[in-house]
C-alpha cells in the first residue's frame, strides 16, 4: 500500500528500511510506521501512525475477548477453542521453520539455533541470560565464517 | 493492587520490548516464562487461548500482549501492556533510525545480523514447542498442527482461513 497505491517510497527504500526495523528492537511492523511517521511529520507522525495501527485492532480483539469470556463456559465454544489454539500453534510453528530455512547452509547456525530452543523452551532460560551468553558467540561466528 | 499489578505490567513487557531482537515472535517465551511462571496470572493453557485469539483476529502479531494486560488488569492492563511493549522501543527507534539507516552497509552490522539469525529463529522455535506441547491435547489436536503447519508452509491459502476450519473441527466435536 505505502510503495504500490501511496508511492511514499520506492520498493528499495522499503525493503531497506524494513531491514533496518527488523535489525532493531521491538515489532517490526510498530519500528517501521513510526519511523515512516517520523519521516514525514516527526513525534506527531509517529504517534498518530502507531495510533492508527493499534486502534481498530485493539478494539476488535478485546470485543472477541469480552464474547470469549462471556461465552467460554459453553463446551462448543471451548471445542472450537481447542481447535483455534492448535491451528494457532502451526502459525508460529511454520514461521519458526521459514526463519530458520536460510540457516541450513550454515549449520553452525543451525546448531545454534537448537541450543536456543533448548535453554529457552526447555531450560526456560530467562531471555536477558540468554542474549548475553549466546549472541556474543553467534556474532563472532558469523563474523568469522563470512571472513 | 491493581497499581502494582499495573506497575508489574509495566516492567515485563518495557523490558522485553527492548529485548525483542527479531520481532515480536522471538519474544513470545519469554512473556510465556513471566506471566505463567514468574507471575503466576494464568496457566500455560490460558495463555496459549489468548495467543490463538489474538491470532484470529486482524492487526499486530503482538495483540496477545493487549489482551494479557486485558486478562490481568482489565482495560488500563491492556493499554499498558501495549504502550510498555512499544515504547521503549518505539523510542529506541524514533532517534536511531536513520544512523541505522546509513550504517546498513557496515560489515560489522552484516555479521551482527547474522549472527541474530539463529539466535531468532531459535527462540521463535521455542515459542512454537511451548505452544504446540500445550495445545496438543491429543491425537487430532495434534494431527490438525501438524496439518495446518504444512498448508502454512507449502501453499498460500489464508491463514484466517486454516484457523477458521480448525475451529469448526473444534466445535464439532471432532479433536475431543
Amino acid at each position: 500500500m505505502l510503495v504500490e497505491q501511496r508511492r511514499w517510497l520506492t520498493p528499495t527504500e522499503f525493503s531497506e528500511l524494513l531491514g533496518v526495523c527488523q535489525f532493531l528492537p521491538g515489532p517490526n511492523i510498530v519500528n517501521l510506521s513510526v519511523s515512516l511517521g517520523a519521516r514525514w511529520h516527526g513525534p506527531i507522525g509517529s504517534v498518530v501512525a502507531f495510533v492508527g495501527l493499534w486502534a481498530a485492532p485493539l478494539a476488535i480483539v478485546l470485543c472477541l475477548a469480552a464474547g470469549y469470556d462471556h461465552f467460554s463456559a459453553l463446551p462448543v465454544v471451548r471445542n472450537a477453542f481447542g481447535g483455534l489454539a492448535a491451528g494457532a500453534s502451526a502459525l508460529i510453528l511454520s514461521t519458526a521453520l521459514k526463519i530458520a530455512e536460510p540457516l541450513r547452509a550454515w549449520p553452525t547456525g543451525l546448531a545454534i539455533a537448537g541450543i536456543v530452543t533448548l535453554a529457552v523452551a526447555v531450560l526456560r532460560w530467562p531471555l536477558p541470560v540468554v542474549l548475553v551468553v549466546v549472541a556474543p558467540v553467534a556474532i563472532a561466528l558469523a563474523h568469522w565464517s563470512k571472513r | 493492587m491493581t497499581g502494582s499489578v499495573l506497575t508489574d505490567l509495566m516492567l515485563i513487557f518495557g523490558q522485553v520490548s527492548l529485548l525483542a531482537f527479531g520481532g515480536g515472535n522471538s519474544v513470545l517465551p519469554e512473556m510465556q516464562r513471566q506471566v505463567v511462571e514468574v507471575q503466576g496470572w494464568m496457566t500455560a493453557r490460558e495463555f496459549a487461548a489468548l495467543y490463538a485469539l489474538a491470532q484470529a483476529a486482524p492487526g499486530p502479531n503482538m495483540l496477545v500482549v493487549a489482551l494479557v494486560g486485558w486478562q490481568v488488569a482489565g482495560l488500563s492492563g491492556a493499554l499498558v501492556a501495549v504502550l510498555s511493549l512499544c515504547g521503549p522501543s518505539s523510542v529506541l527507534t524514533y532517534f536511531t533510525v536513520r544512523i541505522w539507516f546509513r550504517l546498513r552497509d557496515a560489515p560489522w552490522r552484516r555479521a551482527v545480523q547474522a549472527g541474530l539469525l539463529p539466535i531468532t529463529a531459535g527462540l521463535i522455535m521455542a515459542g512454537a514447542v511451548l505452544l504446540t506441547t500445550t495445545t496438543t491435547t491429543g491425537l487430532a489436536t495434534g494431527a490438525v498442527t501438524a496439518a495446518a503447519t504444512a498448508v502454512f508452509l507449502f501453499t498460500r491459502v489464508h491463514p484466517l482461513i486454516v484457523l477458521a476450519i480448525a475451529a469448526a473441527l473444534g466445535a464439532g466435536g471432532f479433536l475431543v
